[in-house]
């Protein structure tokens, strides 16, 4: 296979143009840290991003950073931690999950969208990226956006290619709207509830005005007892006001007790990571559901047998499976479609990857739109093909 | 009038019996406004100086309605301008003699209130006041706050993704959305999103917010609606120079501290806004800054207490605390009426620029320089914390000329914000009236790929025609489409 490199946009465009024009595939690669993520790429040619490095901006006083695609995500976040700010999404680590070594880049973290914990308070990446560049399938440069928060100018392509794994463009450069590090943190835990009590209380918890900006649940097994945290950041007068506060809203729940902050810190990278499945064999789902259908959905995949776990403030169950068969995807599918959610199989065999669908499959109108997208954008469909869907 | 409309199509005139017929059919009642004196309550939008008389309005109530009505006007080739409340400043719902105004403002209940999971599904027509004003008594709130929200529907905030002053902590529309049900110019009715944080697929929501009306018809929206904090207050601070409101901004931000909302007057808009209101704003200072926090008492009282601090190694020359609701909302009350104020003092023109947040002494005296030289004055209104600049231009309608003098000056300030750094639009869109400056932002690869796109969610380029890109962006026909009739432009 051949291995493209490129380390100018301008390379990059020149690539992509030649792949169109010989009709080749392109599968596109930063750390390669998730490739077990959606499903298999079958391509002639690879294309690394790992030429295109470096922060190209950073403003603190404008909360706002650029760094080209190939940038390993670790300098952003260290560039960021000099000077107390951060990624408001916090981006989860895949290497946990999947085993592997690379470093995630940027660009990975933009292409899939890739969010944690704090998400219901501060958003998803997508609600941080505020300028893109990239090359379409047609291999021209392209840019939206900019370097300033409020932009409306034009069609809003930052977030039509947030999360398109790549499908639609290959990024190359992209800025983000950054936050303060808050200055203090702390997490609550409660012991000991069911999953339908532990949602009811984190329910409570977010629909309150002490703004948690993580919420999760982690049920009894492997012997121990089940845990439900919230996580609260501020000011420190701040923090001990709001955990009394959330202590007297919650006492129906139990006794709320405050887990010492290198231990909370540990749980959340974990919750963030999935890191709970991590060196298991299992298939992994990723299901994002409405609050008040999630207990349901989850007693019906416990029923079959899966391992589960809520990261309530990202909206998420996660459960774990047997990786056999079709590794539940059409229980999957279609329990999380009658709840409203979404579920996406995010470790999996290549085969299995390959025969169900990653993703769950749109309604034929949305779908429809999504192919005519993707058509606007890569009309010879070379981009990463069949990664999100066969055929798209 | 700089702008240019292009010359309605003789052909769509022609079909105009047929075309009311057919959505007296579809749209039974009242809700077909055929006759002239009436259609002209529809001509503009709040970008009053431009305006043409639709050659019909449908008000329709349901989505089912409005996907024939699509479906049909797409098969005749009729253009349909989408409108919600026509409050829009770029002249987004501005129609033209050969269009379909097709308005929402019927479509206005809530189908859903939600409060364990937090989210709210409304008709689109309703205005962005009542969603708050829904859930107000459980302390819930929709955050994206226009200060139009009494009138504007959240059918325009999707189109435009409008913005407010409380943007700075809780996003714009884009950020408060869950779900869309979006009718396509072909008349299916696609439902995006819902109540779950993730979408699958593409992000069509992150591409249906902001299109102003160019990719499909709203009927209806799933919002976020947030808990209100358990109290908010401002402070008022005034300089004698614009450097010290800049760098106390971002000082304020450097150490770590997200108000809600740091808005910034000059001059020229407090003296406007303090004649207007009474706030008891200072009239002898050069710049001022509203800063708002939230939480309980104890918090605001810390967190403004190192507000203050940071003021005042800036000089700060007068600070005033609010310290009853009564002050909260006389402060808030000449800011949020800066608009309506000025326009009793003289006809303007709002521009809506943003700019890298670092430069902003530099583009507020950029803005002077090129205000004077035109002969005219400005006042300079803008969200501080995040870059968006309000500089209304003013003028005197009755003197065509000087119109013509705002519109060019509003160009240039337009020029000066993308030159920074900055973009032509940060919450108000593109509309007709920054149309034919897309090229100062976008190259013509740029704007090719959004007309591509348009392309192919709207083949024949009739929803919300001669708005967004200007006349001559290129355009591309998909492959197998029908070739458009040309357009000239008037
Ligand atoms: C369904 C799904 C759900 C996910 N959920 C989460 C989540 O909840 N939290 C989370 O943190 N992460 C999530 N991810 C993972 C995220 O996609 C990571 O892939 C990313 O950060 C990997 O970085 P990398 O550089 O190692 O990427 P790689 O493994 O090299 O690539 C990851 C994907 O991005 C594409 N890609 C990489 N670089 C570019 C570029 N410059 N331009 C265009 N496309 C590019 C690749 O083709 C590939 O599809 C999810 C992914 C999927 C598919
Ligand atoms: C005094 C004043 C203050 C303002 N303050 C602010 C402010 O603080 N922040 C801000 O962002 N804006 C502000 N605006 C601008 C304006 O209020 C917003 O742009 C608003 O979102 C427009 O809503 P509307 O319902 O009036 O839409 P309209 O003006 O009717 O339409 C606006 C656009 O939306 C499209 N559209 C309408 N309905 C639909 C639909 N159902 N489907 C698809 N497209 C549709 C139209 O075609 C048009 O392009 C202000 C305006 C005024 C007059």
């Amino acid at each position: 296979m051949t291995l493209h490199r490129p380390t100018t946009s301008a390379e990059l465009a020149a690539i992509v143009a030649e792949a169109r024009a010989a009709r080749t595939p392109l599968a596109i690669g930063g750390g390669l840290t998730r490739s077990g993520l959606g499903r298999p790429v079958q391509a002639a040619a690879e294309i690394s991003t790992r030429g295109l490095t470096g922060i190209t901006l950073y403003e603190p006083a404008e909360l706002v950073i650029a760094a080209r695609a190939g940038t390993p995500l670790r300098e952003v976040t260290e560039a960021l931690a000099a000077k107390g700010q951060r990624l408001p999404f916090e981006p989860m680590d895949h290497r946990r999950l999947y085993g592997t070594t690379g470093e995630p880049t940027v660009g990975g973290v933009a292409a899939g969208n890739v969010s944690g914990p704090a998400r219901i308070n501060l958003g998803a990446a997508r609600d941080s990226m505020i300028g893109l560049k990239f090359v379409n399938g047609r291999g021209e440069d392209i840019k939206s956006g900019g370097r300033v928060m409020k932009n409306v100018t034009g069609l809003d392509l930052v977030k039509a290619l947030a999360g398109s794994h790549g499908t639609l463009g290959i990024f190359h450069e992209i800025c983000f709207k950054v936050l303060p590090v808050a200055e203090s943190e702390a997490t609550l835990q409660l012991g000991g509830l069911t999953d339908i009590q532990a949602i009811e209380a984190l329910s409570t918890a977010l629909g309150s005005p002490f703004e948690p900006t993580g919420a999760a649940h982690l049920p009894a097994g492997g012997g121990e007892a089940a845990r439900t945290l919230l996580r609260i950041e501020g000011f420190a007068p701040s923090i001990a006001y709001r955990s009394g506060e959330l202590a007297k809203l919650l006492k129906r729940f139990g006794m709320l007790e405050t887990i010492a902050q290198d231990q909370a810190a540990a749980l959340w990278r974990d919750i963030r990571d999935a890191a709970l499945y991590a060196g298991s064999g299992t298939a992994v789902w990723r299901i994002s559901v409405a609050p008040s259908k999630a207990a349901a959905l989850g007693a019906k995949l416990a029923g079959r047998g899966a391992r589960l776990f809520y990261d309530w403030g990202g909206g998420l169950i996660w459960a774990a499976v047997e990786p056999a068969g079709d590794a539940e995807a059409s229980f999957v599918h279609a329990q999380a479609k009658a709840a409203g959610g979404h579920a996406t199989l995010v470790r999996a065999p290549d085969a299995v990857r390959l025969a169900v669908d990653v993703f769950d499959p749109p309604a034929p109108p949305l779908m429809a739109m999504q192919k005519k997208l993707k058509a606007s954008l890569d009309p010879d469909g070379i981009l990463n093909p069949g990664r999100m869907y066969a055929g798209v | 009038m700089t702008i240019a409309f292009p010359e309605p199509r003789p052909d769509v005139l022609a079909k105009r019996d047929e075309v009311i017929a057919r959505l007296r059919q579809i749209v039974p009642g009242e809700g077909v406004i055929s006759e002239e004196n009436e259609r002209r309550a529809f001509e503009t939008d709040a970008l009053t100086s431009y305006r043409r008389v639709p050659m019909v309005v449908v008000l329709p109530e349901t989505t089912e309605q409005v996907a024939e009505i699509l479906r049909f006007c797409h098969q005749e080739g009729v253009p349909v301008v989408a409108r919600g409340a026509g409050t829009s400043l770029a002249g987004g719902a501005i129609p033209q003699e050969d269009a379909v105004v097709l308005g929402v403002a019927k479509m206005n209940q809530v189908l859903e209130t939600n409060f364990a999971d937090r989210t709210m599904r409304v008709q689109s027509g309703i205005t962005n006041l009542a969603i708050s004003g829904e859930v107000a008594h459980a302390g819930f709130f929709y955050a994206p706050d226009p200060s139009s929200q009494l009138a504007c529907t959240i059918a325009g905030n999707v189109a435009m993704n409008s913005g407010g002053a409380h943007c700075l902590k809780y996003g714009v529309t884009a950020n408060n959305i869950l779900g869309l049900k979006l009718v396509t110019v072909e008349g299916e009715v696609v439902d995006i999103g819902g109540e779950a944080l993730d979408s699958g697929g593409y992000d069509l929501i992150g591409l249906i917010v902001g299109s102003e009306g160019q990719l499909g018809v709203v009927t209806e929206v799933t919002v976020r609606i947030l808990r209100s904090a358990e109290g908010a207050r401002p402070v008022l601070f005034g300089f004698d120079e614009i450097g010290q409101a800049g760098r106390t901004v971002a000082d304020i931000i450097g150490a770590g501290i997200i108000p809600v909302a740091i808005e910034y007057m000059d001059k020229q808009a407090i003296e406007i806004c303090e004649a207007f209101a009474h706030a008891g704003y200072p009239l002898d200072v050069e710049a001022m800054l509203i800063i708002e926090v939230e939480g309980s008492d104890a918090e605001m009282d810390a967190t403004l207490a190192r507000i203050v601090t940071i003021a005042k190694t800036h000089d700060v020359k007068v600070i005033k605390e609010s310290k009853s609701a009564m002050e909260t909302a006389a402060i808030w009350k000449g800011r949020k009426s800066a608009f309506g104020a000025t326009g009793r003092v003289a006809d303007y023109i709002c521009m809506d620029g943003t700019i890298p947040t670092g430069r902003l002494p530099e583009v507020l005296e950029g803005i002077d320089r090129i205000v004077k030289g035109y002969g005219l004055r400005v006042a300079n209104v803008f969200h501080a914390g995040d870059g968006n600049l309000h500089p209304l231009v003013m003028f005197n309608v009755n003197d065509p000329e000087e119109q013509v003098k705002a519109e060019h000056a509003g160009e240039d300030i337009l020029r000066l914000c993308v030159q920074v750094g900055g973009c032509l639009t940060g919450e108000h869109g593109v509309g007709i009236e920054k149309r034919d400056l897309m090229r100062e932002q976008f190259n013509d690869t740029d704007l090719l790929q959004q007309t591509r796109i348009k392309s192919a969610l709207d083949p024949k380029w009739i929803l919300n025609p001669a708005k967004v890109f200007p006349l001559d962006a290129p355009r591309e026909p998909l492959p197998g489409a029908p070739a458009e009739p040309p357009r000239q432009a008037a």
